[in-house]
């Protein structure tokens, strides 16, 4: 093991600028996923005629497959039928689909975990669905639904290191680089790699435990 | 004279694909299926251990335990691979893509499931444990009679969720020359150059795994939820 050889400067910096990658393409995700699965999932939750059975379709399809195939697919086949992303933009829309398909029954069920008398009540105090939803439901919903969210969250940000297979220079990615200088370095550069995921996602984790004691 | 692509096909999927490549779809698919259960089988047998560690009445066990659970867990399970595939071998030990990858799916894969377990044991009531240590048990017999087995209900939903998800992570032996099916597209796809239609075919057969499991699973889940 060369410790002396794997923590130069140099080494340190060109990892720290493939976190810098991870973490960016990390956080635009996680904000379109968020979106994209809190509409879905409150569409199916609504149970609109058709549209409802076709996200169910298109969710239980996503989730079903592993994401690497789904970003090389984004990556390498979209082309074929002229929507060529890029790497950057690949990495991005492959993982938001995925993550927005996860967050969208993490949506769902929060929102069906709410009493139905709950919802009698509004309904019957002369609130409409729209209303009940929005005043009623969500509030309660939403509260369920934090700690699911933020391990969606945590696993979209180790999520981001598959985008290796499409050569994102992502933190993964300048780690291998690093260690194909000088394969004796390998273990002391992947224990920097592994304190740097580790210690944003348990801070992500402290503040779900934070959050959910505090909602308890 | 016009091109046309392989089997005189002009639609968006290619079927003659599927034919001529069928050999090696099966072989990856095989591979896949393969390393999936060992890993499966691999991490139940750790993430057992480390559930006991994390409740045994042993502080530093205890420590070991929930160490291990909250590192693996926060990292990427593609580093968990690395570090078998780059990090052995500077330790002068060398082992294949397939062999790596499925090792580091179950020690992944062990930290998940040691806390679905640890979730089985609280639930078996505290009285039992009491109840067999009084009647002369050791506190391991105890675990091997007495709980365990009452856990493994509860486990049986969240190890089938494992499975599923054990299968799609399966496809990053890809990055490490594993020869699962994603592996398999990807030689496929250079013969071929249909890239859309090749990896179609790839996410078919891992759907010919997945969405029968999921669905098994949401009723174990259902039968479990009506027999409480």
């Amino acid at each position: 093991m060369d410790f002396k050889g794997a923590y130069t400067t140099a080494n340190l910096k060109f990892l720290l600028e493939g976190f810098y990658v991870t973490l960016e393409v990390a956080f635009i995700a996680i904000a379109i996923s968020f979106v994209i699965g809190c509409v879905t999932g409150t569409l199916r939750y609504a149970k609109v005629p058709v549209l409802s059975q076709a996200l169910a379709f298109e969710v239980e399809l996503i989730r079903n497959l592993p994401l690497l195939l789904i970003i090389f697919f984004t990556r390498f086949a979209l082309p074929e039928v002229g929507i060529n992303l890029g790497t950057l933009y690949s990495s991005i829309v492959a993982l938001a689909v995925f993550e927005a398909a996860m967050i969208s029954e993490v949506v769902r069920s929060g929102l069906n975990s709410v009493d139905k008398g709950q919802i009698e009540a509004a309904r019957s105090s002369g609130l409409n669905g729209a209303r009940t939803l929005w005043h009623i439901v969500l509030p309660q919903g939403l509260r369920r639904m934090v700690p699911p969210l933020v391990s969606q969250f945590i696993s979209l940000l180790k999520d981001t290191s598959l985008a290796v297979g499409i050569a994102l220079p992502e933190l993964m990615h300048n780690a291998n680089i690093v260690v194909g200088h000088n394969y004796n370095s390998a273990i002391p550069i992947l224990m920097v790699v592994a304190v740097m995921y580790f210690v944003v996602n348990y801070i992500l984790s402290l503040v779900s435990r934070r959050l959910e004691n505090r909602m308890a | 004279m016009h091109f046309r692509k392989q089997g005189g096909s002009n639609d968006m999927l290619n079927f003659s694909i599927l034919e001529r490549y069928i050999d090696s779809y099966l072989a990856g698919f095989y591979n896949t299926i393969q390393s999936s259960v060992l890993a499966l089988i691999g991490s139940f047998v750790l993430g057992t251990v480390i559930a006991v560690f994390r409740i045994a009445p042993v502080k530093p066990l205890n420590w070991f335990g929930t160490a291990y659970v909250e590192f693996i867990r926060n990292i990427p399970l593609l580093l968990v691979v690395f570090f078998f595939y780059l990090g052995l071998p500077s330790l002068g030990i060398t082992l294949d893509g397939f062999v790596c990858g499925t090792i580091g799916l179950a020690v992944y894969t062990s930290s998940f499931i040691a806390e679905a377990i640890r979730a089985g044991i609280m639930s078996v009531p505290k009285g039992q444990t009491e109840a067999a240590l009084a009647s002369g048990l050791t506190y391991l017999k105890t675990m091997r009679h007495i709980i365990l087995p009452q856990a493994i209900k509860i486990v049986i939903p969240p190890l089938g969720n494992q499975f599923i998800n054990l299968i799609k992570n399966s496809s990053i032996l890809t990055v490490f020359a594993g020869f699962d099916l994603m592996y398999y597209g990807d030689i496929i796809n250079t013969d071929t150059f249909d890239t859309f239609s090749t990896y179609i075919f790839v996410a078919m057969f891992y759907l010919l795994l997945t969405i029968p499991l999921s669905f098994a699973v949401v009723r174990i889940e259902r039968r479990l939820a009506r027999n409480d």
